[in-house]
């Protein structure tokens, strides 16, 4: 496409679009709007984690004809969130699945009578027996969902593992495990609704999907898709927290404005954040891995398994992800992967920066090392030794056609961390010190845009128009929730269209207005979306200059000038592209085989870390992260994601800890959920390799999610660097660190009596 | 029971106001519903994540934690009084050209804080920026460019402060 020309405004590190409104504390979140006659809305969860609903009662000390009260009895339509299967209620109705399961909701005028008010409902249950990790829900008993417990299975085979264990020189086993991990993004979920039998529903959120609240919406209240209008407000973080669940809240503060008559506001203050929302899917992965006498991957024998939580929301794509990812960016001619994602009686997990990757890298770049430590090889080696290079094929039997440049990446982040001399320093330093160092590596990979088949099904519109008042708009559902959407849109359709950036703006992501470019998920708005707009802003000028007697070369005010007058010719001033899948992709989702993606991104991270081993706190000195993600829209915002997913990455492995009792998150307060803060963080190198990709937008491929696959396994291998103790689990914190430094004192150093 | 709520003076961005409020409402809610100041934000409600944070007679406060009795009589800075005559703030400046800024629901604390630093320490150096901004959580940037905002709006201070000595010269 257009992957080689030089540009003007792609590439170039223009200013965020949104950046002077959220500077000047004027841009406008959720909790900053009031509708006029507002009520505020609240939710009473349930206190168990499964049971039947045996009786709510209604203390009388409060005056309830001054509240709107909703139950499952008041939904018009159908009951059930819509995602990939229908199971989640909407509102429990006789049953509940989980902890803070939505039972009933309320409404008052005045936000403060609604703590006590929730606190007054009365509900009793009859307790069913729950379970609560993956191995009380593989006993299958009881079952709490479906037949097996069972939301989803995947069987991905590659020649013949079974056949390779006889002639393996070297067979390497282990068993990883990741915790929940929540995304703490910094407004909590938040909806303002509105209802009247005429208009129909509007909605304004915090959200990333503004057409997945759509199509729930219109389930939930049985209405038609003109009836219904989502927009999205300024949004405060989201890392794939506000992808499904907004859809609940929104139905709600709907339901309770339906019952009302008033517009109704629910924000969530930060512990029913915590508790109610969606987190990252634990896991277990276990590897079963043949090599040859030279170190190379001979087979792998990978089964995977999640919690999903109660119901099935996202499980089965974080799974299909999670299995994707599972086998490194390595060659292997013999593959198998068993992966199950299982039900328990937890607040259903969800979409997390990285959607299943980072759990099962986790664990296949934490095996690395031990297979190197098994076979005496250096972990970089072993990996260079079994790198994918262009034509090879993946565990899928993708063939890789673009190029893979894993060496060079490796090659710049050892080079850039000076990896080899300064663990050789450590190695000299560390047996004398009470704070040993060490370094790690990781190397990934992470699949741009939706798994398989799925960028077909969605089938994405986007476009750019030019409206009377001479404003050029980006017409997409992508969101902007700090990442970037804004600016980097707009950037694209300047540079193809061939005006400045200033005169590009979004158009607001209302589905009363924009078409349906897909969700704001899996790393795909700068490729996928990004080169609709492209193709629309080219697609633009090509109309101008065939029917408006646009000039090759064109000012600004020539454009605008052939813009009234196509406006004039055909009505509206309008470019739309729908999503082409690139040439030769084939996915079998029956054999689960083909093109997994349309492309990958690529990254090696390199983290220094010491652990004081008096106080076993592990701390990351440094961080070095090289990547190859395609053409770099914006230098400043790439950046700034991989800065961004490292620390969640290095909190996910060294802090984050979601404490769950009988399904509930007990710590569900920033003061004991604990996030790296600026003293934590280390400083990051980020540099980026860029190879345009074709079929991405300015040859884009995606970046947000990236950086999150790596940390945790980089700053493990580390940590066994630094004190020769392999961590087979995440996060890991100075409790778990001493129980094992403590074990490995007491061997070596035997108490004498 | 409005008319038994004291009445409250509190001077906001060098305005002075005058508010009827339980003197247990938080100073977040009352700069937010009050006032319609609404530049300052709520992460968390209990003072660990500084979203709220405002300058209070000179301290950096967070206002989730300030019943507004306490802050009678006080002169409060937030957000919203950065810029003056519709100029950015230096540390604004700073934070667009930097990217200190992604989602920008920490922004305005963060601003705050950072203001709070450098009024104190007009040039800080990473391990005090660092602990400056220790009370304010981004959950976005991993913080690296609000550093590099920082250290870019104390050098520009440092230019303009430069400046001001010659033309004084």
């Amino acid at each position: 496409m257009s992957t080689s020309e030089t540009t003007r405004i792609v590439g170039a590190s223009v200013t965020r679009k949104e950046g002077v409104d959220k500077l000047l504390g004027r841009a406008r979140y959720v909790d900053d709007i009031e509708r006029e006659g507002m009520w505020h809305g609240a939710t009473v969860r349930s206190s168990i984690p499964r049971g039947f609903i045996r009786s709510i009662g209604f203390d009388r000390r409060i005056d309830w004809s001054q509240f709107a009260v909703v139950s499952a009895a008041d939904i018009p339509g159908d009951n059930h969130i819509q995602l990939i299967v229908s199971d989640q209620p909407c509102l429990a109705d006789g049953m509940v699945n989980h902890r803070e399961e939505a039972i009933l909701l309320l409404a008052h005028p005045d936000k403060h009578k609604l703590r006590d008010a929730v606190e007054s409902v009365h509900i009793e249950y009859e307790p069913l027996p729950a379970v609560f990790s993956i191995e009380e829900s593989e006993r299958q008993n009881p079952i709490v969902w479906g037949a097996d417990n069972v939301f989803k299975t995947f069987l991905l085979e590659k020649g013949d593992v079974d056949s390779a264990w006889a002639s393996a020189a070297h067979i390497v086993e282990g068993e990883y495990r990741t915790g929940a991990q929540e995304h703490l993004y910094i407004e909590n979920n938040g909806v303002i609704a509105e209802y009247s039998a005429e208009r129909g529903v509007t909605v304004w959120g915090s959200l990333q999907c503004p057409f997945y609240v759509h199509k729930s919406l219109l389930a939930i209240f049985d209405l038609p898709a003109e009836k219904v209008r989502v927009i999205q407000t300024e949004t405060g973080g989201a890392f794939g927290g506000k992808e499904d669940y907004p859809s609940l809240l929104a139905a709600h503060a709907t339901l309770l404005a339906m019952k009302s008559g008033h517009p109704v506001k629910m924000i969530y203050d930060r512990m029913e954040d915590l508790a109610a929302t969606t987190k990252r899917h634990p896991s277990r992965v276990r590897h079963r891995t043949a090599l040859d006498s030279e170190g190379k991957l001979l087979a792998m024998d990978i089964e995977i398994a999640t919690d999903g939580g109660a119901y099935s929301t996202l499980s089965s794509t974080v799974l299909s992800r999670a299995t994707l990812h599972s086998p490194g960016p390595y060659v292997c001619p013999n593959v198998r992967i068993r992966s199950r994602s299982w039900a328990t009686n937890a607040v259903p997990y969800g979409a997390f920066r990285g959607f299943g990757a980072p759990q099962t890298i986790f664990a296949v770049e934490r095996h690395m090392d031990e297979i190197a430590a098994s076979l005496g090889i250096d972990p970089t080696e072993l990996r260079r030794r079994n790198f994918l290079h262009d034509g090879d094929t993946t565990a899928t039997e993708q063939v890789m056609r673009e190029p893979v440049i894993l060496d060079q990446l490796l090659d710049r982040a050892l080079a850039e961390s000076n990896y080899h001399a300064k663990r050789a320093q450590f190695a000299g330093e560390n047996p004398a010190g009470a704070v040993k160092r060490g370094m790690g590596v990781a190397a990934f990979y992470h699949g741009s845009g939706f798994t398989g088949s799925g960028e077909r099904y969605l089938n994405s519109l986007a476009g750019v128009d030019v409206t009377p008042k001479g404003e050029v708009r980006v017409l997409v559902s992508s969101t902007e929730f700090g990442q970037g959407t804004n600016t980097v849109l707009t950037q694209i359709a300047a540079e193809a269209i061939g005006l400045d950036y200033s005169d590009v703006i979004m158009a607001p992501a209302d589905t009363g207005i924009v078409p349906n470019s897909g969700p704001t998920v899996a790393s795909r708005t700068a490729m996928v979306v990004g080169q609709l707009i492209e193709r629309a802003g080219r697609q633009l000028v090509g109309l101008l200059r065939e029917h408006a007697g646009l000039d090759e070369h064109f000012t600004r005010a020539e454009f605008f000038a052939a813009s009234e007058r196509y406006r004039a010719a055909k009505g509206e001033v309008v470019s739309l592209c729908r999503y082409e899948p690139p040439p030769g992709i084939f996915w079998d989702d029956q054999k689960y085989r083909g093109e997994a993606y349309p492309a990958f991104a690529w990254s090696v991270q390199v983290a220094q870390v010491a652990v004081d081993t008096v106080t076993c706190s592990a701390e990351v000195e440094e961080f070095w992260s090289v990547q190859e993600a395609g053409r770099v829209i914006n230098p400043v915002l790439a950046a700034g994601q991989i800065e961004g997913g490292i620390a969640q990455g290095i909190g996910y492995a060294l802090y984050e800890k979601v404490l769950l009792q009988n399904g509930q998150m007990i710590n569900n307060q920033m003061t004991n959920y604990i996030m790296p803060t600026a003293e934590d963080v280390p400083p990051i190198h980020v540099h980026f390799v860029e190879i345009p990709f074709q079929h991405g937008g300015y040859g884009a491929k995606g970046v947000g999610e990236l950086p999150h696959d790596g940390p945790a396994p980089a700053i493990l291998n580390a940590i066994r660097d630094a004190t020769g103790v392999s961590f087979h689990s995440i996060p890991l914190l100075p409790e778990d660190l001493f129980a094992a430094l403590a074990a490995r004192q007491a061997i070596e150093e035997p108490a004498t009596v | 029971m409005s008319e038994c709520w004291p009445t409250i003076r509190i001077t906001v961005n060098g305005q002075c106001h005058v508010v009827h409020a339980p003197p247990m409402k938080r100073l977040l809610d009352v700069l937010r519903e009050d006032l319609h100041l609404t530049g300052t934000k709520e992460g968390c409600g209990e003072g660990e994540c500084g979203s709220c944070s405002v300058r209070m007679n000179g301290e950096l406060v967070n206002s989730c934690l300030v019943p507004v009795l306490q802050a009678e009589g006080a002169s409060i800075e937030t957000v919203e009084g950065l810029a003056q005559n519709g100029e950015l703030h230096l540390l604004q400046q700073a934070f667009l050209k930097c990217g200190g800024a992604q989602c920008g629901i920490c922004t305005p604390g963060m601003l705050m804080a950072a203001t709070h630093l450098l009024a104190h320490n007009p040039h800080p150096d990473i391990a005090e920026i660092r602990e400056g901004l220790a009370g304010n959580l981004c959950r976005c940037t991993g913080f690296m460019r609000i550093f590099e905002s920082v250290i870019a709006a104390a050098a520009e201070s440092g230019t303009a402060e430069e400046e001001r000595a010659a033309d004084a010269r």
